[in-house]
């Protein structure tokens, strides 16, 4: 082992690596290490060459099966579309529709299969009961497998986003085929298509041309069949829900993306009827003995000869409601299961009101049953009827009764907060309907042998549940827990609001210190809104035991974490474990936190292992 | 529904509808259609409205995000004034510019998306809402020092006791002195 400035570097990897050193490393970081070379005297560091290879099986630990699954649906939209291109382009049975159309029939068609498709896949990453249920039931699967739900939201925008592209080919490939019909009726075209377009639908003929009289306007045709009106009304619907998604307005005004979303409706109801027209025909006796090639030049012989009967079309049998029936079918029980929760009784327990303006319910529900850091959708008839607000629970489960923190952010929390100041002692809240629980990557957190928690701001809330049931299993011992070491990471501007939760730390502090525990939790506060005053007040009572901000026995840091340091201490402390990293914060340090995840992970499997879990909301 | 400014949502619906009245536009031009005149003014049409709804106006609460690249536009939309500023006159100047796109089918869609996005801008501007640009910060918001900083200091920096300051030698490990950035060595 060789020491340096840094405190102590695990080096057999280099040996392994066929690498001699030095014993000169005064200065160097954990990455340097790895790419040294020996030269006389002093260091130098190798190219980035093999230090890339050796990130990329990191990478491919931690990202490997998201990738893997969108490369499976790219792989099935792109064969959906070839599929029906071929179908509709090479097809007999549309040969006389593509004579009027051209290619832009199959340019419309596979859109409309890939269509089908996606639809049928939007309506599913948001069953949140039914993601949970499959979460519950995957508990074999590895947490890799589970871990691919967190991201549920991500891949239904990538399907609406995909839904949007394949409307807008849809729609171009149909607006030229309503012009081409039009100009085949008026004879614009050859003696072929005049012919096809004036077969009327009367008698022993049928018809193949949508556009029937010479009044027919491509706007007529649109607005008097049943394919041109939904279609018109479905991408409005559709439009619609994609501008109020916009980052901008779902951050700021969650409720009109909301309320406009469920446009879906029109725009699920609108796609089912969409083919039920059957406007887009194919010949019905086109099996030999018809000779296309021979009828096609010989219309004057069409019912005459035997080989050219006059040909017949009839229009596709309507196929979306097969795709979609399934999800719609999903979504509605999925609605119900939320409606259900939402009438059953939740009594308070206990409300307090923190300081900061926080408040703190206790509630209680028959059958309620919670996981660690899972979340809960609350509602209240008397603030507004139809809003429902997620809030991480802050209870263990051992409890028998669930607890939410709630801070005055907004319009709904701040008219709650104002009720509830306003209630006689002791008595109950207003009505509260609960939908929930829904889980999170939290629910790992005890599979690993060394968890390393970070909350950043709001986002430590998860933790309170966390913490407080990883004491709980310690103290009966439950053999769930295989957590035997915790880095807990605090980071905040001020702790303001937050006092609830070092009053928390307190308390398991000197619990742990009562059992002679004190190594079991290794927490780091870090205030990133420091000024002068508090530094001052800082350097005067350097001394005291306790923290003078927080009281707790560990010092509070001031400025962010330097994250390097920090994964070197763990990897150092914990040779050989596997180490989950649990992050709730914001996307930047999500971002920070997964490359050093990445950064710090062995390829060999003895050696310390990071995989980043992200909560979301 | 809270406070929602109305204007921000229509904005980015006259955005959408400005790009889809150019595209409608493109292929009625490209596919030579019947009365392809439409299609030809659709494009010009579009692409006055994308222009006019790229920059972001300002937010009256919260944080403002622009768009890439927008402050040349801004500047441009900023000139033209009470035109511009006021959302009746770009609402009322929506619904003008979307009629015609209804004549043919290809821009159909673009023509009815502006129309929804001109009635949203008639609810922003019933509210009061005004379009503000967002221009940079002025450097001279920053506060004004006193001169005594530019002289040089008098007194010595604020130190620990001298007995905190010196390093024991007993204690290697705690008095190592850690580098919280990597330094690099020299070559020497």
């Amino acid at each position: 082992m060789i020491t340096s400035s840094l405190g102590k570097c695990n080096l057999d990897g280099l040996y392994f690596l066929g690498i001699t050193l030095t014993t000169d490393l005064k200065w160097v970081g954990f990455e340097q290490v790895h790419c040294i070379k020996t030269t006389g005297n002093g260091l130098k560091t190798s190219s980035g060459g093999w230090q890339k290879s050796f990130k990329m099986g990191n990478w491919i630990i931690n990202h490997g099966l998201t990738y893997f699954i969108l490369v499976v649906w790219m792989a099935i939209n792109i064969f959906i579309f070839v599929w029906f291109y071929f179908l509709y382009d090479l097809g007999d049975r549309f040969f006389y529709t593509r004579h009027l159309l051209g290619s832009a029939l199959a340019w419309a068609r596979a859109p409309a299969a890939v269509l089908n498709f996606n639809c049928l896949l939007i309506l599913l990453p948001v069953c949140r009961n039914l993601l949970s249920l499959v979460r519950g039931s995957f508990v074999c699967c590895g947490r890799t497998m589970r871990k691919q739900l967190d991201k549920n939201i991500s891949f239904h925008k990538l399907v609406a986003y995909m839904i949007g592209l394949m409307t807008a080919v849809h729609i171009i490939a149909h607006l030229l085929n309503v012009e081409w019909y039009y100009n085949s009726w008026h004879g614009e075209y050859d003696a072929l298509s005049m012919a096809l377009s004036r077969l009327n639908d009367s008698g022993n003929t049928t018809y193949l041309n949508p556009i029937r009289s010479t009044t027919t306007t491509p706007n007529l045709l649109v607005f008097t069949t049943i394919a041109g009106i939904t279609g018109v009304i479905i991408t409005l619907a559709l439009i619609l829900m994609i501008t109020s998604s916009m980052e901008v307005i779902r951050r700021s005004y969650f409720e009109v993306f909301w309320f406009t979303h469920h446009l879906f409706i029109v725009f699920f109801a609108g796609l089912v009827i969409h083919g039920a027209g059957r406007i887009v025909r194919s010949q019905t006796n086109a099996n030999p003995p018809y000779n296309i090639t021979f009828c096609k030049d010989h219309i004057e012989d069409w019912g005459k000869k035997k080989m050219c009967p006059v040909p017949q079309f009839a229009g596709g049998f309507p196929q979306t409601w097969m795709w979609v029936i399934g999800p719609m079918v999903l979504y509605v029980c999925e609605r119900l299961l939320r409606f259900i929760r939402y009438i059953q009784a939740v009594k308070y327990r206990k409300i307090v009101i923190r300081p900061s303006k926080v408040l703190e319910l206790q509630l209680v529900k028959n059958g309620f049953k919670m996981d660690v850091g899972q979340y809960v959708f609350l509602n209240c008839p008397a603030i507004s009827q139809l809003e429902w607000h997620p809030f991480t629970m802050t209870s263990a489960p051992e409890e028998d009764f669930f607890s939410v923190h709630i801070r005055s952010v907004g319009d709904w929390t701040q008219k709650l907060i104002s009720i509830v100041e306003q209630l006689p002692e002791g008595a109950q809240g207003p009505k509260m309907g609960v939908d929930g629980p829904f889980g999170t990557a939290s629910e790992d957190v005890f599979d690993y042998e060394v968890a390393m928690l970070v909350g950043a701001g709001i986002g430590v809330t998860p933790f309170a549940s966390i913490l407080k049931s990883i004491w709980y299993k310690f103290k009966d011992s439950n053999p769930e827990l295989r957590t035997r070491k915790i880095y807990f990471y605090w980071l905040c501007r001020e702790t303001h609001a937050f006092e609830w939760f070092a009053d928390l730390l307190q308390v398991l502090e000197r619990e742990m210190e009562d059992r002679g525990m004190g190594d079991f939790l290794t927490y780091k506060l870090y205030l990133t809104g420091w000024d002068q005053s508090h530094a001052t007040h800082v350097m005067v009572h350097a001394d005291a035991d306790t923290d003078v901000v927080t009281g707790l026995k560990q010092k509070t840091n001031y400025g962010r974490p330097n994250w390097d340091k920090e994964f070197e201490q763990v990897c150092q402390e914990n040779p050989t474990s596997v180490v989950g990293t649990f992050l709730c914060g914001p996307v930047v340090l999500a971002t920070v936190l997964s490359k050093k995840c990445v950064k710090y992970t062995d390829v060999d499997p003895r050696k310390t292992k990071f995989y980043f879990n992200k909560e979301n909301f | 529904m809270g406070k929602i400014e109305w204007a921000m949502w229509a904005n980015e619906q006259a955005l959408a509808a400005g790009l889809i009245l150019l595209t409608g536009g493109i292929v009625g031009v490209a596919g030579q259609f019947r009365d392809w005149e439409f299609a030809a003014y659709a494009i010009a049409a579009g692409v006055f409205v994308c222009l006019l709804e790229y920059p972001r106006g300002k937010r009256n609460k919260g944080t403002s995000v622009e768009r890439t690249g927008q402050y040349c536009f801004t500047v441009c939309v900023k000139s033209f004034g009470p035109l511009t500023r006021n959302y009746y006159v770009r609402a009322f100047l929506h619904a003008a510019i979307c009629v015609p796109g209804g004549f043919i089918l290809a821009t159909v869609l673009g023509c009815v998306c502006l129309g929804i996005a001109s009635l949203i801008y008639l609810a922003a501007a019933i509210r009061g809402e005004q379009w503000e640009p967002i221009l940079p910060r002025k450097e001279s918001a920053r506060k004004p020092v006193g001169e005594s900083i530019k002289l040089p200091p008098q007194n010595p920096p604020p130190r620990p006791p001298a007995e905190m300051r010196r390093k024991r030698a007993e204690d290697l490990e705690a008095a190592a002195y850690v580098n919280p950035i990597t330094v690099t060595a020299n070559d020497d």
